[in-house]
């Protein structure tokens, strides 16, 4: 979460005062991602040393201190939201449980499975509640539709997983003798 | 005890060698006013048990009460009357019928129930509005988009004093938002008293539900507890 960008686009709106801005960014990504008061004035700091946004004053912890955007911010906003996130896998601490649990001896992985996949409904059951709770603010459904589809792709990733494993389980039942595998290893770049 | 109630249900096709389990000593309690999803893998027998709860088939052993009431006790007859007046089924493919228009599709379980037409036509206008379909009421299934059939299905299956409703892939191949608006339909019914049960894949969709049971070869294996409050995503332990 680009916490930089975002401050600066609500910027585009007009000058506002640090607090305000804390305000409006919890209030317009559903709350979802709680801000500390330091994180909003560090980063505006580092946006004005950029040049990307001005102040109408130098004194730093007056609390009523305008930020206004500059021309060079408009043009960063323009180009960040235009810009397609990482395509580097993030590192998922689901996937790479379960990836080390089909390693350990003695684990029932489909019970592994299932208390995560529990767990995920239950997750997309309470985002589901604020979508239901906050009908007319499309704000918040457009927040919770991210989560929601962000934990169901890990669902049906859970379910294809289970699958797979289920089906290289009754082969290896049928022939016990095992073939060398033919897959080439190859490593994926992890982020984080 | 309303609502539905399955205890150590099992059901198997074939027999001996081909014996094939399709549930195992399933037990399962939908009370009014709640949705439950299941969950499962295909072949996990999730639609098998929809079907028994419908009382479309019977269960090899255990249970099955409607309301109360036994399925294994009733005549046939009982049985195809409280299909017609109790339970409210809404299928993948919907099952409307072209030749009819959407008040007459809706109005059609209790006509065919008895109820005289004016009454049957009220009725059909009530469930209709309540879908937000009441405009649409006179058009033909073919005249109306994907996800004002998915209504109208929805407004059919609850029309009446319908108190129990069952779904399987209710939402077909809606889009996701208008899938969800099926769903929101599916539990607000389900809030004014009715007993719903929904099959589906679709963790979204089971989202909705107030419970989810998770089903594995023929076998409850799994249900949710209730979901945790969006404190608790705030504070900032929800996430995985």
């Amino acid at each position: 979460m680009s916490v930089r960008h975002a401050l600066l686009a609500l910027l585009t709106e007009g000058p506002k005062i640090g607090l305000r801005l804390r305000e409006e960014f919890e209030e317009r990504t559903g709350e979802v991602w709680p801000l500390n008061v330091g994180q909003v004035y560090t980063t505006l700091q580092r946006l004005e040393r950029d040049g990307l946004i001005e102040s109408n004053s130098d004194d730093n912890d007056s609390p009523h201190k305008d930020y206004r955007i500059t021309g060079e911010g408009r043009q960063e906003v323009e180009n960040w939201l235009r810009t397609p996130p990482s395509a580097i896998p993030p590192r998922d601490d689901l996937v790479i449980k379960v990836l080390v649990a089909v390693g350990v001896p003695g684990v029932d992985l489909p019970a592994v499975l299932q208390t995560h996949r529990r767990r995920l409904v239950e997750l997309m059951q309470t985002y589901t509640r604020m979508k239901e709770d906050a009908l007319d603010d499309v704000r918040i459904a457009l927040v919770v539709d991210a989560e929601l589809f962000r934990l169901d792709a890990l669902m049906r990733w859970l379910d294809a997983a289970d699958v797979r494993m289920r089906s290289m389980g009754e082969a290896a039942a049928v022939s016990s003798a095992s073939t060398p595998s033919v897959v080439t290893r190859r490593s994926i770049k992890v982020v984080g | 005890m309303t609502g539905i109630a399955l205890e150590g249900v099992f059901k198997t096709y074939g027999s001996n060698a081909n014996e094939v389990h399709a549930l195992h000593n399933v037990d399962l309690v939908v009370a009014p006013g709640e949705l439950v999803a299941v969950m499962g893998a295909s072949g996990s027998g999730k639609s098998t048990l929809l079907t028994i709860a419908g009382t479309l088939e019977d269960a090899t052993q255990g249970t099955v009460r409607i309301n109360g009431r036994p399925v294994a006790d009733m005549s046939k007859n009982e049985r195809a009357r409280l299909r017609r007046q109790s339970i409210g089924y809404v299928f993948q493919d919907l099952n409307l019928l072209a030749g009819l228009t959407a008040v007459e599709n809706v109005s059609l379980p209790l006509e065919l129930d008895g109820v005289r037409f004016k009454d049957a036509r009220r009725d059909a206008m009530v469930a209709l509005e309540r879908m937000g379909m009441e405009g649409r009421a006179d058009r033909f299934p073919d005249q109306l988009s994907g996800g004002e059939r998915q209504r109208v299905a929805v407004a059919r299956s609850v029309v009446g004093q319908r108190d129990v409703l069952l779904a399987d892939e209710p939402t077909g191949a809606l889009d996701s938002v208008n899938g969800e608006g099926v769903m929101r339909l599916l539990r607000a019914a389900c809030q004014d008293g009715v007993a719903g049960m929904v099959v589906t894949h679709d963790a979204q969709l089971a989202s909705w539900a107030h419970r989810v049971v998770f089903l594995r070869d023929g076998r409850v294996v799994d249900q949710t507890v209730s979901a945790p409050g969006v404190e608790s995503l705030l504070a900032g332990d929800g996430l995985p």
